[in-house]
C-alpha cells in the first residue's frame, strides 16, 4: 500500500483535483443558469436545456485550455529541468503527459456530446415557440424583437424555418458543427490501431485542432444565449411573468430588453494557444540549427549508429530526441533514445530499420559508404532532448535495471554514464552496485549492446572493479540448436552467444529468486528498479517490489520506475 | 509503418458515425422533434452501420487486433461474401444511408460523419483494399521434424574388406589413410 502511495500518490491526487474542478464547474454553472432570475424567460422557452448546455460548456472551456499543455514537450522539459529540487515524484508526473492529454480529450468528447444534445433540444423548443406552439408567455417572448426598439430573446427570428437551417446560418451553429466534426475526425484517427500502424494519418489529421480552436474561439461570438438586461425603469420579472399581455402597459413591466452573454472561451484558451505556438516555434528553431556528423557506423542486423554534434546540446541519461531528415520527408519527426552518455562530447542514436523512414535512412547511409564519402551530406534536424525518469537512476544505492528487447537502448546511455561517473568518482553518483537484466528473444540487432557490455566488462576487470556491475542476459527465444550449441561449448570461459564473461541464461528470469538474492546482498539499501519493456512485466515487477520491500524503515526498499517510449 | 490501409481508418470513422447517428436518432425520437421519422430512421440505420462495421477486417500487412467479442459478427458479415468484402459497395452503401439523416438536425452530424467514412472507403476501394475476416487459425498438425539423433543409415566410408584384413607380413604396407579423421579415445 505504501509503495502504491509513493509511486502513484501524486497521480491520483492530480486526477482527483482535475475531476474535482470539472465537477465544481459543472454544478456551479448548472445552478447559475438554472436559478438565475435573468434567465427565467429563457428557461420558460427551453426548460432545463439551457443549464444542460451551459454547464458542459464551462467544463469544455476548462478542458480545452488544459489539452494543449501536456503536448508542449519543450515547455515540459524546461519545467522538469527547473524542478530538480522538487523531488522525483513531481518530475515523474510530467512523464505521464500523454495519458493526461488523452483523459482530457475523452472529457472534451463527453461534454461535447452533452452540450450538443442539450442544444438539439433548445433549437427544437426555440423553433416551436417561434411558431406559436407554446403558451402565451412563450409566444409573447418569442415575438419580442419583431418591432423596433425591441431586443430579441429567441435567436430564431423567422416563423417559417427549421432548426437545421438556423444552425447552419448562425455563427454558433456553423462553428459548432465544424468543430464537432473536426473533433470526431481527430478522435477516430487517434485510435490505438491507427496511431500505432499508420502514424502519418494520425499526425496529419490531428492538425485539425487548428480548425477546432479557431472555431471554438468564435463559437460564442453570435451571443445567442440571452438574458434580461437591467433597464430603467426595471422590469420586475417575478411580478410580470404571469401577465405578458400587460407588458409595456403597466409601470412595473416595461418591455424587457435582452442581451447576449459576452463570449468567454477565448479568455480560457488564448494562453495555451500562445504557449503551443511558442512550442512549435522552438521546435522549428531547433530544426534549423546545424547538426554535424561525427561518425556513422553501420552495425550488424540493420542497425545504423549516428554520432552527431550540435552546438549547445546538453543531454541527460536515457533521454530521447526527435530526428527529421528533409531528404526523406519534410514533416516526419521520429523519436530515438540516445545511446551516448552525457559525459561524451557528442550524442549518438542507434537506429534500427523497422519501417519506411528508417529504411530510406539506412539506404542513404549505405550509399554514402559505397562512394566512400567521409561523412554524409544529407541534412538532419534534431529536436530535443526530452526527458524520462532515467535520471533518477544515480540516486539509488543499488540499481536494478531491466531492459526488454529494444527497451535495452536507454540503458546503454545509463551504463556508460554510470561508468564515466564511477571512474571520475563523481559525487552525484550514489550508486554502489548495479544489477542489469537484459531480456530478449534473440541478440540479433543488439550486437552493438553486447559489444558495449564487453568493453565495460574489460575496463572493470582492469580496475579490479569486477563486482560493480552484475549483468544477466536472458534469451527467451531459445531452441534445440541453441541448447545443443551451448552443451558442446560448456567449458569455455566466455559465453558462446555474446562473448561475455557472464553466461547467458535461457528462458525468463525467476523474479522471486532475483529479488531474494538482492535482498540478501543488500539488506538495508534503497533499491531503484527501472524497467523499459512490456506492460505485463511492469505489473510483475511492481508486485515484486511491493512484496520484497520491508516495512521497517532500516530495511530494504524497492522502488519501481517504468520507462515509457 | 509501411503502406497505409485506409480501410482501417474508414472502419473507425464509420463505427463512430453509426454511434452518432444512433444517438441523434434516439434524441430525435425521445424529444418527439419535428421530422422525428427521420430520427427513427437514424436509429435503424445507426444500428445497422454499427453491426456492419463492428468486426474489424484483417490487415494486409502485420498483425490484426480484434475488437472484443467480434467473432459472431465476423461470421455474419463474412456470410454475405462479395457484398461485404468489396469496399466500393460499402462506400456507396454508406453514401446512400447517410442521405436521409441530412433532413433533420439531430441526425445531421451522423449524416456528415458517415459521408466522410464513405469517402475514405471509396479511397480504400480505389487502392484495391478488401475486407478479410479475422478468424482464429486452425491448428495444423506439424509433421515431426527429422531428428538429428537418428542413427546413421550408412556405414562410414572405408576401403574394401580384403584391404582391411590384417596383414601381419606387411604391417607398413597395410596402413591406409582414413578418409575421415579419427581421434583416438583418451583413456
Amino acid at each position: 500500500m505504501s509503495n502504491w502511495i509513493i509511486n502513484h500518490g501524486l497521480s491520483a491526487f492530480i486526477l482527483v483535483l482535475w475531476m474535482g474542478i470539472n465537477t465544481f464547474l459543472f454544478v456551479y454553472y448548472y445552478l447559475f443558469y438554472d436559478h438565475g432570475l435573468q434567465f427565467l424567460y429563457t428557461r420558460h422557452i427551453v426548460g432545463s436545456g439551457l443549464s444542460w448546455a451551459r454547464a458542459p460548456a464551462a467544463v469544455l472551456n476548462f478542458n480545452c485550455m488544459l489539452i494543449l499543455l501536456p503536448v508542449c514537450r519543450n515547455l515540459l522539459s524546461l519545467i522538469r529541468g527547473n524542478f530538480t529540487c522538487c523531488g522525483r515524484s513531481l518530475r515523474k508526473q510530467l512523464d505521464k503527459n500523454l495519458t493526461f492529454h488523452k483523459l482530457v480529450a475523452y472529457m472534451i468528447a463527453l461534454m461535447t456530446a452533452v452540450h450538443t444534445i442539450a442544444h438539439l433540444f433548445n433549437m427544437e423548443r426555440f423553433n416551436n415557440s417561434r411558431q406559436g406552439k407554446g403558451d402565451e408567455l412563450s409566444t409573447e417572448l418569442s415575438e419580442l424583437g419583431d418591432e423596433a426598439n425591441q431586443t430579441f430573446l429567441n435567436p430564431i427570428r423567422s416563423t417559417s424555418t427549421t432548426p437545421t437551417y438556423v444552425v447552419f446560418t448562425t455563427i454558433a451553429g456553423l462553428t459548432g458543427v465544424i468543430i464537432t466534426l473536426a473533433l470526431i475526425l481527430m478522435i477516430t484517427s487517434s485510435m490505438e490501431i491507427i496511431r500505432r500502424c499508420y502514424f502519418e494519418v494520425f499526425w496529419y489529421t490531428h492538425h485539425l485542432f487548428i480548425i477546432f480552436f479557431a472555431g471554438l474561439v468564435f463559437h460564442g461570438a453570435g451571443r445567442i444565449v440571452r438574458s434580461v438586461k437591467t433597464t430603467d425603469p426595471p422590469h420586475n420579472i417575478s411580478f410580470c411573468e404571469d401577465q405578458p399581455a400587460n407588458w409595456g402597459l403597466i409601470p412595473q413591466c416595461p418591455i424587457p430588453q435582452f442581451a447576449g452573454g459576452f463570449p468567454q472561451t477565448w479568455m480560457w484558451v488564448i494562453g495555451p494557444m500562445v504557449l503551443y505556438l511558442c512550442e512549435r516555434i522552438v521546435r522549428f528553431v531547433r530544426y534549423m540549427q546545424t547538426v554535424t556528423y561525427r561518425k556513422i557506423v553501420i552495425r550488424p542486423s540493420k542497425v545504423l549508429e549516428l554520432q552527431l554534434v550540435k552546438a549547445g546540446f546538453k543531454m541527460e541519461v536515457g533521454q530521447y530526441v526527435f530526428l527529421n531528415c528533409p531528404d526523406i520527408s519534410q514533416l516526419e519527426w521520429h523519436p530515438f533514445t540516445m545511446t551516448s552518455a552525457p559525459e561524451e562530447d557528442f550524442f549518438s542514436v542507434h537506429i534500427r530499420v523497422v519501417g519506411d523512414w528508417t529504411e530510406k535512412l539506412m539506404s542513404m547511409a549505405m550509399a554514402c559508404a559505397k562512394i566512400e564519402v567521409p561523412l554524409p551530406h544529407f541534412r538532419i534536424g534534431v529536436d530535443g532532448p526530452f526527458g524520462t525518469a532515467s535520471e533518477d537512476v544515480f540516486d539509488y544505492e543499488v540499481s536494478m535495471l531491466v531492459g526488454c528487447g529494444i527497451g535495452v537502448t536507454p540503458f546503454a546511455s545509463i551504463l556508460k554514464s554510470i561508468w564515466y561517473k564511477f571512474k571520475e568518482s563523481n559525487p552525484t553518483l550514489r550508486t554502489r552496485k548495479i544489477y542489469f537484466y537484459w531480456l530478449c528473444r534473440e541478440t540479433h540487432a543488439f550486437e552493438w549492446f553486447a559489444d558495449l557490455l564487453q568493453v565495460l566488462e574489460r575496463e572493470m576487470e582492469e580496475r579490479g572493479m569486477g563486482s560493480f556491475l552484475t549483468y544477466k542476459l536472458f534469451l527467451t527465444g531459445w531452441d534445440q540448436s541453441h541448447a545443443a550449441h551451448v552443451k558442446v561449448h560448456f567449458d569455455k570461459d566466455t559465453d558462446v552467444v555474446t562473448g561475455l564473461k557472464q553466461k547467458t541464461y535461457y528462458g525468463r528470469p525467476h523474479w522471486d529468486n532475483e529479488f531474494t538474492e538482492i535482498r540478501n546482498n543488500h539488506p538495508t539499501s534503497v533499491v531503484g528498479t527501472f524497467l523499459c519493456g512490456p506492460e505485463a512485466l511492469a505489473k510483475t515487477l511492481e508486485k515484486k517490489c511491493a512484496k520484497f520491500s520491508v516495512v521497517d524503515p532500516r530495511g530494504i526498499k524497492f522502488y519501481f520506475n517504468k520507462e515509457n517510449f | 509503418m509501411g503502406k497505409i490501409e485506409w480501410a482501417m481508418w474508414a472502419n473507425e470513422q464509420a463505427l463512430a458515425s453509426g454511434l452518432i447517428l444512433l444517438t441523434g436518432g434516439i434524441v430525435g425520437v425521445a424529444g418527439q422533434f419535428a421530422g422525428w421519422q427521420f430520427a427513427a430512421y437514424g436509429v435503424a440505420a445507426g444500428v445497422f452501420v454499427c453491426l456492419l462495421e463492428y468486426p474489424r477486417g484483417r490487415r494486409a500487412k502485420g498483425t490484426s487486433v480484434e475488437r472484443t467479442g467480434q467473432y459472431c459478427l465476423t461470421v455474419c458479415v463474412k456470410a454475405f461474401g462479395p457484398i461485404t468484402r468489396n469496399y466500393y459497395v460499402r462506400a456507396f452503401l454508406h453514401a446512400a444511408l447517410c442521405v436521409p439523416g441530412g433532413f433533420m438536425l439531430a441526425t445531421v452530424l451522423g449524416c456528415v460523419c458517415l459521408g466522410i467514412a464513405s469517402l475514405i472507403y471509396l479511397l480504400a476501394a480505389i487502392r484495391g483494399e478488401q475486407w478479410l475476416p479475422i478468424l482464429p487459425k486452425t491448428e495444423t498438425r506439424e509433421k515431426p521434424r527429422e531428428s538429428i539423433k537418428e542413427p546413421p543409415q550408412n556405414p562410414p566410408p572405408r576401403p574394401p574388406a580384403d584391404l582391411r584384413r590384417k596383414r601381419l607380413e606387411d604391417v607398413e604396407g597395410a596402413a591406409y589413410v582414413n578418409p575421415i579423421p579419427v581421434t583416438g579415445s583418451e583413456d
